[in-house]
């Protein structure tokens, strides 16, 4: 089932299944580290952007980008 | 033969300007966030008899081009062949760095890998295999730890060797067939477009959907049919998603490589980082400690470059002034020569020099904040805050370079992807003080509050920030509507700053400091003094000379700020080709109104201000109008002329309005 960024907790990680954002922004995650199968680790999420760890690399998201990411809990 | 140009290119923070510094023996400003450079630098080198030029190119993520930064990386690839392209990767985070790499290999460039912080990645347990990597990439790899000097010696001897040793080779990427079939049609259509690229390339490029590319395209091609061919088949493509394919595929060959490169543990290891963040950046705890950290910094500054060794400064002035003044004595100098150098040049340059060991303490601590990876826990901290204010996290990042100095900070604006972030951080930079504003603060607090320096700077700076976010709000609602961009911003780890980067960013802002006192401090003292003598039938320095006239034109300007002498008028003046000049005019106009020696310009402060007088001029100088460099490089920056001349007259307008709410409010309250 497809969730958002911001409703993974802290330590559940998922795989990025589709970016709903604007074409920039999609692309600015997609090179970040936010490509389809990579692996996704919730790091931080509580105010205020999202912490993430792409394979041990932390990337913050603001909150309303976060949102729109879709991930599958893994 | 002429010399053969090296380029180096990688992400963001990968460590390239520290590699480009090691092997030019540059001195580049290198700092531990995502953007320090976002200009190209230019340097060179000798190895083996031969002179090779190198040049450093601004931190990309991917050849894409929507901020200034990747402007100017992406055509200098384009264009500018260089005859081989160091490609700097960041050890640990290898899978992510390589999807650049992978562009670059998609334009057949000719490539040397730089595996850079090996040591950071060994930390982690990252295991390498050099060899492995060299060899599925077909490219060399050689491991470096650019900031210890290690590897840098053998990247550059493969790097000669790869410039001769050069085989084309074919784009290893496997694409989706539908990418392949339309690269085959856009690839055939542009054949016959003469272009400086190969068309397969341009091709992928224009399926991509890169916008830069494909007008170069469409400038290139003579045949103007074959630009309305790509808008048709662009707009007919526009729900196809083939962007997302390319990079997906991009990352398929990335992530293959990174099989064979490296091999992570089993479990992540817990590093310092994770832990020192669990407080930095608690939701609570967040800017607390921002600000803990900023009053650190100016208390800092005042106990060690005013209280600790400011008097030894001055009193090396005064030694030597007062040494000048007997050998002029000595050898009967007229009187105007006197003056000059006593008066402008100890009493103006002076005052300026005396606060060297301010500012470098004060460029020390901020090049450790920049250096340990704090900036980019301060921008994500202050995103939610600034969101309010219609700006986004990343432009707290080039408030923060303003402390130091406001044209960096302009510059740094250029890695902002949306246009209405990066003019609106631009107009409000001003109100970030500057470094040469402190010596300005410095007189004044040593003549009023002596013993709340750190505290009463720490106050002015955060009036600043109010009075930005204020401004960017004002901004957002009126001249700039629209939404504030997405903040995607990676946090590096944190690095323990090592002591020759930081002290040559020190270095890099006192040199520059010192280059200013010589040169347009100098000059603007040198003018002032001349008016300040002139006309002959008027005594020098009073209310009769030129100066003094001027000053009484601004005079009725200030009244209602407090600040009502001719000499305080027109010290502000001389501030906007340089703000150390305001200390410079004062301290001239005072040394030649008053004879004794001594610490002359605190006296004299305190017997032309009051605490109340002296808090509104230094609010006005902390707000109104910032000095040329910054005003030219507004113009620069945004190619026109109307957005300088306005910055100049909104900032005056704001500075002056707080200096008079100032001095008004704490007139009623009773405050003298």
């Amino acid at each position: 089932m497809n969730v958002q960024l911001t409703s993974l907790q802290r330590g559940e990680t998922g795989k990025v299944t589709m970016i709903d954002a604007g074409k920039q922004a999609t692309k600015r995650l997609y090179e970040i580290g936010f490509n389809t199968s990579a692996s996704i680790t919730v790091i931080k999420n509580d105010s205020g952007p999202v912490i993430v760890s792409i394979n041990g690399n932390k990337v913050a998201v603001g909150r309303g980008l976060a949102h729109k990411v879709m991930l599958v809990r893994e | 033969m002429g010399t053969r140009r090296i380029a180096l290119v990688g992400n963001p923070n990968s460590g390239k300007t520290t590699l480009f510094n090691a092997i030019t023996g540059a001195t580049q400003r290198v700092g531990n966030w995502p953007g320090v450079t976002v200009e190209k630098k230019e340097g060179s080198f000798t190895y083996e008899g031969n002179s090779y030029d190198v040049v450093d190119l601004p931190g990309i993520y991917s050849l894409g081009a929507f901020s200034e930064d990747e402007v100017v990386a992406m055509d200098y690839i384009l264009t500018d062949d260089a005859d081989v392209i160091i490609n700097v990767i960041e050890a640990s985070n290898i899978e992510r760095n390589l999807y650049l790499t992978t562009q670059l290999l998609e334009m057949g460039k000719n490539i040397v890998i730089a595996l850079n912080m090996v040591d950071e990645a060994q930390k982690r347990q990252i295991v390498f295999d050099v060899d492995a990597m060299s060899k599925a990439l077909g490219v060399p790899v050689v491991a470096t730890v650019a900031n210890r000097n290690n590897g840098t010696s053998k990247v550059i001897a493969a790097a000669v060797a790869a410039i001769d040793g050069f085989t084309p080779y074919a784009n290893p990427v496997t694409y989706s067939e539908s990418v392949n079939h339309h690269m085959a049609h856009i690839a055939e259509l542009i054949s016959n477009c003469d272009l400086e690229y190969s068309t397969d390339w341009a091709a992928l490029k224009v399926i991509e959907g890169d916008a830069h590319v494909t007008d170069l395209i469409k400038r290139t091609c003579s045949d103007g049919a074959v630009a309305d061919e790509i808008t048709k088949f662009l707009k007919y493509h526009q729900s196809d998603n083939f962007e997302l394919e390319i990079v997906d595929s991009r990352y398929a060959y990335a992530q293959r490589i990174a099989k064979v490169a490296i091999t992570r543990p089993q479990e992540q290891v817990r590093t310092i980082t994770d832990k020192i963040d669990q407080i930095f950046i608690n939701k609570f705890l967040g800017i607390p400690i921002f600000a803990l950290i900023m009053l650190g910094v100016f208390q800092l500054t005042f106990a060690i470059g005013a209280d600790l060794l400011g008097g030894w400064a001055a009193a090396l002035v005064d030694w030597l002034g007062s040494l000048f003044e007997s050998g002029l004595e000595a050898i009967h100098a007229p009187i105007w020569l006197t003056s000059f150098v006593i008066d402008g040049m100890f009493g103006g340059v002076g005052a300026v020099i005396e606060f060297v060991p301010l500012i470098t303490v004060m460029y020390l601590l901020l090049s450790l904040l920049e250096d340990s990876g704090y900036m980019a826990r301060a921008a994500y901290v202050w995103d939610n805050l600034m969101r309010r204010f219609g700006m986004q996290g990343k432009a707290f990042i080039s408030m923060i370079i303003g402390f130091g100095c406001t044209v960096p900070g302009i510059m740094s604006t250029r890695t902002m992807d949306n246009k209405k972030d990066r003019m609106v951080t631009m107009l409000i930079a001003p109100f970030m003080s500057c470094g040469a504003k402190l010596p300005i603060y410095s007189v004044f607090i040593a003549a009023f509050f002596p013993r709340h320096g750190g505290l009463i700077l720490f106050s002015l700076y955060a009036f600043g920030i109010i009075v930005a976010l204020l401004m960017a709000k004002l901004f957002n609602k009126t001249l700039f509507k629209g939404e504030s961009s997405y903040f995607i911003m990676e946090l590096p780890p944190y690095r323990i700053p090592s002591v020759s980067s930081v002290l040559r960013n020190m270095w890099l802002n006192v040199s520059d400091f010192l280059k200013r006192a010589g040169t347009i401090i100098f000059l603007v003292i040198t003018v002032m003094w001349l008016l300040a003598v002139l006309p002959g039938s008027a005594d020098p320095y009073s209310q009769y000379s030129y100066l003094g006239r001027l000053g009484a034109l601004l005079v009725p300007i200030f009244r209602h700020a407090g600040f009502g002498t001719w000499q305080e008028s027109v010290a502000l003046f001389a501030g906007i080709p340089a703000k150390e000049a305001v200390v410079g005019t004062l301290g001239m106009l005072y040394a030649g109104q008053y004879l004794e020696e001594g610490a002359i310009l605190v006296t004299a402060v305190q017997q032309h201000f009051t605490q109340l007088t002296a808090l509104a001029y230094m609010v006005m100088v902390l707000l109104y109008t910032p000095c040329i460099a910054t005003l030219s490089t507004v113009g620069r920056e945004t190619k026109s002329l109307r957005w300088p001349i306005a910055m100049a007259i909104y900032t005056f307008l704001i500075g002056w309005l707080a200096a008079v709410a100032v001095f008004q409010i704490g007139t009623l309250l009773g405050f003298v």
